[in-house]
């Protein structure tokens, strides 16, 4: 789509800025990249007028154009850098008008860049309702730019601001602000004679930030660190004076135009709820409650879905299979493809309600207490209060869990986040721990009433969050910190959730998985797909000659298990059969053979492929057959080398560490790629948790023996 | 006396800050000389701290409160 005009959104955190991109843009939005850069860029499209079209950007959310994060750096390089493809005709200022003052500190310097501004004033009905009163006319000509006072929130004033942007001119009008000549008069002139600059701000920002900036030649940032050296600029200091300049204008400018009667009604009610949800006691009962909650929501509401889906691409495959010509084509897209998709597909559910329960909790302010609240542990752990809902989501899935973990604005606590999020037991490790432990741990009640088997389920949930803990408090010393790790964060005031973003999140992070994950995942699925189907010509010859023989011998008990004989041979003969049997030396000391070694590879895709492959290997009829006909085939097992009985308790124990610690998720691999947007930490990652599963099934294996 | 010495309830003006970096974020926020600034709460654990300045409720760790001088 060609656009007529390109507007950027640009305000402060907490001011609705996203609401109203939502507003203006409907679902004719999407999230790509700004180039070179690792922060997401949202990108949609709005009507304005009769037979305009502008393309809208929402840049990340900053108090200033100083930036504290990577994610606050693109602002100011998208605003300077004319030939930046993002680079705006027009910017949006959003603006809290309950909050002006400090809101308009971001407006000073953005309308200092000389780019055509229009202020929108949100959340206006809400300063109302405080007895703030704002004379936007005054306001306007003050500022020398159109002001529009809008609610995102509740719809209001939508249709004035795309009059606003239609009829704004395009040229900058607004009126000459703080002097900023004097903050460092050489510097600035020798800066603008350099890039070319006859805009004092805009030399002066360069000056500051150039070093982040990658618009200018090694030589150019040479010379810009030899006129701040020159000149004695110290840039912290400067800043400082500037800050304070901007604001001694703002209460100029600010002068007459609020009102306020109805001073700080506000935070009666926060205050009151704050009361309870930070209490000592009762805020950490009542998180524990709400924890409890999503926890449950994650896994019970998805149940049913999951269960469809797995359904409907089981009868997508059966259907397939009877009616597409039989050949290693249909087998490829049936087996290879679908089931790929189906392993993207099961997700959805439970990505979508996170996102869902995530979204509400940001949305009423919650999640600001949260952060407070448990800081002070967090930090310990080298993580910080906004990993919380990362580690608990986590429980259920890793992948919806570290998409969550972008909330984290320091960049060391978030890639800890992400690189232990993945330890914490998934759900997809319980079909894995169930068939195991009823496999090793007898049915016994201990105390007269509390399973063992249970126990022992629960000690691994135990295991599994004491290794995150620790591994990120490992981290915390390992990883170098890009930034000065601070928190200085905003309250937000509580307030209703809006129903449309929560579905918009649901619908946009569900998208953004099946996309960009998806793409990785299935091209797995297909090369574990080859590997699973295909083997050496000869063997496989090999193996047709002798079932045919069988067949031709009429031998009815043979033929019974005929078809399933087959394609256990098969496989272990296939190149991943012939794989498993080639690590066998490594994982002999951990007390497995090569059969849970193929396990152990099929698991790569997925860790609950685990009960199937056992299933495939022990001949069991169907993997869809109940769980006690696999796990009476493999109370028979033996050992494929000494012939004495495979599933020890050594064995059990040391095979269920190993799925507890190991990183048998692509589609977590493939998230860990899309958030860090290198493989640096996806196989970091992967290095660390083989190592970690490796050793502790080692050690537990040979003390257990 | 510096902001991390207040305990809930009580007030003060900010008068400078200790540290040169973190003035300047602090003052994006609205911490300015001049301001009043009040307490609110501590978290659970005792640190961070929610205050009231400049209109709305800011939270900081008791780390950064402390470059904060107040009168």
């Amino acid at each position: 789509m060609a656009a007529d005009l390109k507007i950027a959104l640009v305000g402060n955190p907490n001011t609705g800025k996203s609401t109203l991109f939502n507003l203006l843009t409907g679902l004719n939005q999407k999230i790509g990249n700004f180039p070179g850069i690792t922060v997401d860029k949202k990108t949609g499209f709005c009507k304005i007028g009769d037979d305009k079209t502008a393309e809208v950007v929402d840049l990340p959310g900053t108090y200033s154009l100083y930036p504290k994060s990577k994610d606050e750096s693109i602002v100011f390089q998208i605003l300077a850098d004319r030939e930046n493809r993002s680079h705006p005709d027009l910017i949006v200022l959003v603006a809290d008008a309950t909050n002006l003052r400090r809101n308009l500190l971001l407006y000073t310097q953005v309308a200092d860049l000389q780019i055509p501004v229009i202020l929108a004033l949100n959340m206006t009905d809400m300063a109302k309702k405080e007895g703030l009163a704002i004379d936007i006319d005054q306001l306007s000509k003050n500022l020398g730019v159109q002001v529009v006072a809008i609610s995102a929130r509740n719809n209001i004033g939508l249709k004035e601001l795309k009059e606003a942007i239609a009829n704004a001119p395009s040229i900058p009008t607004q009126e000459p602000g703080t002097d900023i000549q004097v903050l460092a008069p050489e510097a600035i002139a020798a800066t603008g004679q350099l890039i070319k600059t006859t805009n004092p701000y805009f030399a002066l920002q360069v000056l500051h930030q150039h070093s982040e900036m990658d618009i200018y030649t090694p030589e150019q940032h040479q010379q810009l660190n030899q006129i701040a050296s020159e000149h004695n600029f110290e840039s912290s200091k400067i800043q400082t004076a500037e800050t304070v300049a901007r604001y001694r204008y703002l209460g100029t400018i600010l002068s007459g135009i609020i009102t306020d009667t109805g001073a700080q009604k506000k935070f009666i009610m926060s205050d009151r709820i704050d009361k309870v949800l930070t209490h000592k006691v009762w805020g950490f009962a009542i998180f524990l409650l709400i924890l409890l909650f999503v926890f449950n929501a994650i896994f019970s509401w998805s149940a049913y879905p999951m269960d469809m889906i797995e359904e409907g691409f089981a009868r997508l495959t059966d259907l397939g299979h009877e009616h597409l010509p039989e050949g290693m084509l249909t087998d490829l897209l049936l087996d290879g493809v679908v089931a790929g998709l189906g392993g993207i597909v099961i997700f959805i559910p439970q990505i979508a309600i996170l996102f869902a329960l995530i979204s509400i909790m940001e949305d009423t302010g919650y999640m600001a207490r949260v952060t407070f609240m448990m800081d002070r542990i967090m930090r310990k752990f080298g993580l910080s209060g906004k990993s919380v809902v990362p580690m608990i989501g986590s429980l259920a899935c890793a992948v919806p869990s570290i998409m969550s973990a972008r909330n984290i604005e320091n960049w060391k606590d978030r890639i800890i986040t992400i690189m232990v999020a993945p330890l914490v037991s998934c759900s997809a490790r319980l079909p894995v721990y169930t068939l195991l432990i009823s496999l090793i741990i007898p049915d016994e009640k201990v105390l007269g009433f509390i399973s063992l088997q249970a126990l022992t389920l629960m000690g691994m949930y135990l295991i599994s969050i004491i290794a995150a803990v620790l591994v990120a408090f490992v981290m915390k010393f390992l990883i170098k910190a890009k930034e000065k790790s601070y928190f200085i964060m905003e309250m937000p005031v509580y307030q209703r959730p809006r129903w449309n973003n929560v579905l918009l999140t649901m619908y946009e992070k569900s998208k953004t998985f099946v996309f960009e994950a998806g793409k990785v995942i299935i091209a797995i699925s297909i090369v574990l797909w080859v590997m699973a189907s295909f083997g050496p010509s000869d063997r496989f010859e090999r193996i047709d000659q002798k079932y045919e023989k069988i067949e031709l011998q009429q031998d009815s008990l043979a033929i019974s298990t005929l078809e399933r004989d087959r394609s256990a041979e098969k496989l272990e003969n296939s190149y991943v059969g012939i794989l498993g049997q080639t690590i066998e030396p490594a994982i002999r000391p951990l007390g497995f053979d090569w059969k849970i070694g193929i396990a152990l590879i099929t698991s790569f895709a997925a860790r609950e492929a685990f009960v199937g492959t056992m299933a495939t290997i022990y001949s069991v009829d169907s993997a869809d057959e109940e769980a006690t006909t696999i796990r009476n085939k493999l109370k028979g097992a033996t050992d494929a080398n000494t012939g004495l009985p495979l599933f020890t308790f050594a064995t059990g124990f040391s095979l269920m560490l190993f799925y507890a610690f190991a990183m048998q998720c692509m589609s977590t691999v493939a998230i860990v790629y899309r958030e860090t947007k290198s493989w640096k930490w996806p196989m970091i990652q992967l290095v660390y948790m083989t190592a970690l599963a490796y050793f502790a099934s080692l050690i537990a294996y040979q003390l257990l023996r | 006396m510096n902001l991390s010495q207040l305990t809930p309830g009580e007030r003060g003006t900010i008068v400078s800050f200790t540290d040169l970096e973190m003035s300047v974020k602090l003052m994006e926020m609205g911490c300015l000389p001049g301001e009043i600034v009040e307490v609110e709460r501590f978290a659970p654990l005792g640190d961070p701290i929610a205050i009231r300045v400049a209109g709305y409720q800011l939270c900081l760790r008791k780390n950064e409160a402390s470059v904060i001088i107040i009168s």
